[in-house]
């Protein structure tokens, strides 16, 4: 911390806002200085995120590179920021994919071109923002202003049922989001009332003692908000018509940023807030995990259009985040963080190799295709590459999120690391079967033979991803010891409060049947 | 009478003295010559006098007086709303200074009657005697069933006019029947007094005291277009010019809510058990009836008119509550609501042309495209009404829906935020036009003038204002509402 005196974290997150001001400020007609300017903010800002990773401490358990301002110091309000292991992994995350997604917007964006980039760099403001905010109102104020550029980016620039998509996104995360703001003052007013200060900082509040049977109530606020973003079933419905209405480079941040926000919360807020009611929950979020793993998969297998099958794959793929997170063991749990970073990875990599095949052909139909290998083999190199890492084959980044999330969840329950186990099957299934439907066989199609292969740009994308599907799968240690002192300290403080909740209030499955019998108040 | 006496009670009063003066001012500018001219001249004296009132109005904060008698009390919480009044006054003016020339109806008797009005409201929120409320009120409502006519020749006006009238008058004899109630039972006209009374128990609180206390709500209710007396407000929105509609949704909501706090909070709050119970339930009704409804109109003026509706809800949740810190989230709000609701129906009034009011939601198709300021304006308008962060009216909801749950009444904040769930499908609709949709028909050129920029401009610096550093207003706010 001392070692950094400068306000890296802020620099964060108002580079991209200030990008997006600028570009308010140019004439639309230079399309190219436009799309130009965006990508060295990004570069800018991807740069600006590295040296996080070199200055941060990775034996401290606390928060780092803190900064503290007083914002409404009456209500307890204040600008604190800070970042751990975590959120330290999904910052470079999300700082990598925005140049991602900038590159790959070049040529697919024709409309609204200023307007598109305005948008994306102010979308990259709130995901930062979100990812470093320790005090509730300052994140979720910036948690709401993520809605705002998605809608756009899905309404203006997405497919044919955009509008409807579009909207279907913003009610969703909304209806749930605002019941977390009123779960954000109940907590406020508890702990006012227990220890007479306001403060709506995190790190004070997670010492705040909440009566189980408030917990409940609580947890389930906050954890509704988080699942609809994650999306866990049963309220996925809004992410295969948002993944499949937006444009590609919306479906990759969707994918790797945005639904990470949901698992974030859950470990930043949900479950150190309410580490009682977090355990009490365990058998209900891994059902419904369980469900999402499988049911994503079997109906990812029968999807005709590729992006509805990533789409529902990345429903699979989040169970297993929530599946690991749940076993509230350090092998699930890291596997949890780590398969957030892969799914990041891959999925964006999916839905990078879709859009360029949508660009070329203006379809995403799977009948459409087939054989494709013959005439873009860089693509289908590429292509084959994602896709192992997508069904978790050893060397690559997802065999080791995968692996330990399993193992974590045997650990915890043996039941459900059998159920989870069934997931890895069937995920293979209907990722080769799409590959192999789409990349091999005849050239049935006319329109396919003259297909033009990849680009310098485009290579140099998927190069990128590649190359973190490969690094993340042969040499995990890098990441993982960012974030090892981190997770260690959330699972013993974890442990340490619910031991608390049980010994001042017994055991909480008897405070559940009390709950059940008297009404809330 | 003792003449030093009643002059130095005069200070007090200079704000509204001013804006009299003015008003009478412009009608002698009207009776000399009718011109564009004077149309203008109008206008300046009329945003001059507010400017003057305002600076005036600024002296009084901090002063606690009661003077004329104890018939006029000069407090905070009355002089906050004053800086709500001559703020919504000074916009509603610049604005008018073109859409009332375009619609030609700026003459004098129109600016004199928006400081006629702004006069009323003043003189409701700054007395604790039924009497001078009861006298402002109907100042207020008076000028404003004229303004609502004025576009002659237009039906709808003429109907939102006579409708308002009829309507309105039958709403203020409530008032007044109410007021006869209470003091029939009491004997005594002022709140402060009748706080009193019922602390020493002095009468019997009788049948006709608690109809008295009704009739009040009733009153009330139907001036701040609560349900079910909001039947008024869709039609005479949607007739009346446009700059008088803002000047309604903003101005006589907000001191209707002045007086309503003011008689609720002192004199009938030793009941606060009985009211809040029957409020819980208008608060409810008036937003999910108001928001239910928005979902499907398709007039923007109307939609907007169901929307206010909506907003009166959410600032009856954090009147239920009883909590006098928290009180301070309605001025806040009002404040907020007045800046959101005027940008809005400025770039209502920007798209229209006379003969041709453009207040269908398809004819902001494509918006976007062509008038990039217009639609981000009216997004950012349109967010802060849903209550999207860092715009004040998150900010504003903050407030009351903290208030609620401070005050532990969590279902009615539940219903509250998840109305104004509801509520972003509507306002998220007119961004969908502006935004994803392609225009049907040409919209022809736009009068950007710089009367409607000055104004918009000024609305969306307050709203980040308010949005980003809250502290200021709300720290007023909170001083105002401590005299309860």
């Amino acid at each position: 911390m001392g070692a950094f005196c400068f306000p890296i974290l802020s620099v964060l997150i108002y580079v991209p806002l200030l990008g997006a001001v600028t570009l308010l400020f140019v004439r639309r007609e230079h399309g190219t200085y436009i799309k130009g300017f965006a990508l060295v903010i990004s570069l800018i800002e991807f740069a600006l995120s590295i040296p996080l990773y070199f200055y941060f401490n990775e034996k401290t358990v606390g928060m780092q590179f803190v900064e503290r301002a007083a914002w409404f110091p009456e209500w307890g309000i204040t600008y604190f920021l800070g970042i751990d292991g975590i959120s330290l992994l999904l910052i470079l995350l999300t700082t990598f994919l925005t140049v991602l997604c900038v590159l790959c917007s070049w040529r697919a964006i024709e409309t609204k071109v200023k307007e598109y980039y305005i948008t994306f760099l102010f979308l990259e403001t709130a995901m930062i923002g979100t990812l470093c905010s320790l005090d509730l109102v300052l994140f979720y104020i910036f948690w709401e202003l993520m809605l705002i550029p998605m809608y756009l980016l899905i309404g203006v620039w997405g497919g044919p049922k955009r509008v409807y998509a579009a909207i279907k996104f913003f009610l969703f995360t909304m209806a749930g989001s605002v019941l977390m703001l009123l779960a954000i003052f109940i907590l406020y007013y508890q702990f006012y009332n227990a220890t007479g200060t306001y403060t709506f900082d995190v790190l004070q509040l997670y010492n705040a003692h909440i009566p189980v049977a408030k917990q409940y109530w609580l947890f389930a606020a906050f954890a509704l908000s988080f699942a609809i973003k994650v999306p866990m079933f049963p309220v996925h419905t809004w992410l295969p018509d948002a993944h499949t209405e937006a444009p590609t480079a919306g479906s990759v941040i969707l994918a790797g940023v945005l639904l990470k926000m949901g698992t974030y919360g859950f470990l930043r807020f949900a479950i150190p807030l309410f580490p009682a009611a977090a355990h009490a929950a365990i058998p209900i979020i891994s059902i419904l995990a369980l469900v999402g793993i499988i049911y994503g998969a079997i109906v990812s297998m029968m999807q005709p259009d590729l992006k509805r099958l990533i789409a529902f794959s990345s429903v699979s793929h989040l169970g297993y985040v929530m599946l690991g997170m749940f076993a509230f063991n350090m092998q699930g749990l890291e596997g949890s963080i780590y398969q957030m970073l892969n799914h990041g990875v891959s999925t964006g990599g999916l839905f990078l190799i879709v859009g360029m095949l949508y660009e070329r052909r203006h379809t995403r139909m799977i009948a459409d295709f087939g054989g494709l290998s013959t005439p873009m083999p860089i693509l289908a190199i590429f292509f084959m590459i994602v896709t192992l890492s997508s069904v978790a084959l050893p060397g690559t980044n997802g065999f080791v999120g995968e692996f330990l999330i399993l193992l974590g969840a045997f650990r915890a329950n043996m039941l459900f690391g059998i159920l989870g186990t069934t997931g890895v099957v069937l995920g293979a299934v209907y990722m080769f079967w799409m590959f192999q439907r789409v990349m091999f066989g005849e050239v049935k199609k006319e329109e396919n033979r003259k297909l033009i292969d990849l680009g310098k740009r485009e290579v140099l994308i998927l190069c990128s991803v590649v190359f973190f599907i490969v690094l993340m799968g042969v040499y995990p240690k890098i990441f993982f010891k960012k974030m090892d002192t981190s997770v260690e300290g959330f699972l013993k403080f974890v442990k340490e409060r619910n031991a608390y909740y049980v010994a001042s209030e017994g055991a909480p499955v008897k405070v559940v049947l009390d709950t059940l019998k008297k009404p809330a108040e | 009478m003792d003449f030093t006496q009643l002059t130095s009670n005069f200070r007090w009063i200079i704000p509204e003295t001013v804006i009299t003066g003015c008003a009478l001012l412009v009608l002698m500018v009207e009776a000399f010559r009718r011109s564009k001219g004077a149309s203008l001249a109008s206008g300046i004296i009329c945003l001059a006098g507010s400017l003057v009132a305002l600076y005036y109005a600024r002296c009084l904060w901090n002063n606690n007086v009661t003077t004329f008698y104890g018939l006029y009390v000069i407090d905070n919480f009355g002089t906050f709303f004053k800086f709500v009044f001559l703020i919504i006054l000074i916009l509603i003016s610049i604005v008018s200074m073109r859409y009332a020339a375009r619609e030609e109806i700026g003459f004098g008797e129109y600016y004199a009657l928006l400081l006629l009005g702004v006069l009323g409201m003043m003189v409701m929120v700054s007395s604790n005697s039924f009497i001078t409320i009861f006298i402002g009120l109907e100042v207020m409502s008076l000028a404003i069933y004229i303004l609502c006519g004025l576009l002659s020749g237009n039906l709808k006006s003429a109907e939102a006019s006579l409708k308002y009238f009829l309507l309105g008058a039958f709403a203020t004899a409530f008032l007044l029947y109410g007021i006869a109630l209470t003091y029939a039972s009491s004997g005594t006209v002022d709140v402060k007094e009748l706080a009193w009374l019922i602390k020493e128990q002095c009468f019997d609180f009788t049948y006709v005291f608690f109809c008295g206390m009704a009739l009040l709500i009733v009153g009330f209710g139907f001036k701040i277009a609560a349900v079910p007396f909001h039947m008024w407000t869709p039609d005479v929105y949607e007739g009346a010019p446009t700059s008088i509609t803002a000047y309604m949704a903003t101005g006589v909501k907000a001191a209707a809510f002045g007086a309503f706090l003011r008689v609720f909070y002192t004199g009938f709050f030793p009941f606060i058990e009985d009211w809040s119970a029957i409020l819980w339930f208008i608060a409810v009704l008036t937003m999910i009836v108001g928001n239910i409804i928005a979902l499907v109109q398709n007039n923007i003026k109307r939609l907007l008119a169901y929307s206010s509706i909506a907003h009166a809800g959410y600032i009856l949740v954090a009147f239920v509550t009883g909590d006098k810190v928290l009180l301070s989230s309605i001025l806040f709000y009002l404040m907020v609501y007045a800046f959101m609701n005027i940008g809005a129906f400025t770039i209502v009034m920007l798209l229209g042309r006379k003969g041709e009011p453009n207040e269908e939601i398809e004819s902001y198709a494509g918006l976007a495209g062509r008038h990039p300021f217009i639609a981000l304006s009216m997004s950012i308008f349109l967010l802060s009404l849903t209550g999207i962060p860092p715009l004040a009216g998150f900010m504003g909801k903050f407030y009351i829906f903290s208030a609620a749950i401070k005050a532990r009444y969590y279902w009615l904040a539940v219903i509250g935020v998840l109305n104004s769930a509801v509520a972003a499908y509507y306002y998220l609709r007119v961004l969908m036009y502006m935004y994803f949709k392609e225009p049907e028909r040409e919209l022809g050129a736009i009068d950007l003038s710089p009367a409607y920029v000055i104004v918009i401009l000024i609305s969306i610096a307050a709203l980040l204002y308010m949005g980003i550093l809250p502290r200021d207003v709300l720290l007023l706010a909170q001083k105002s509402v401590s005299i309860f």
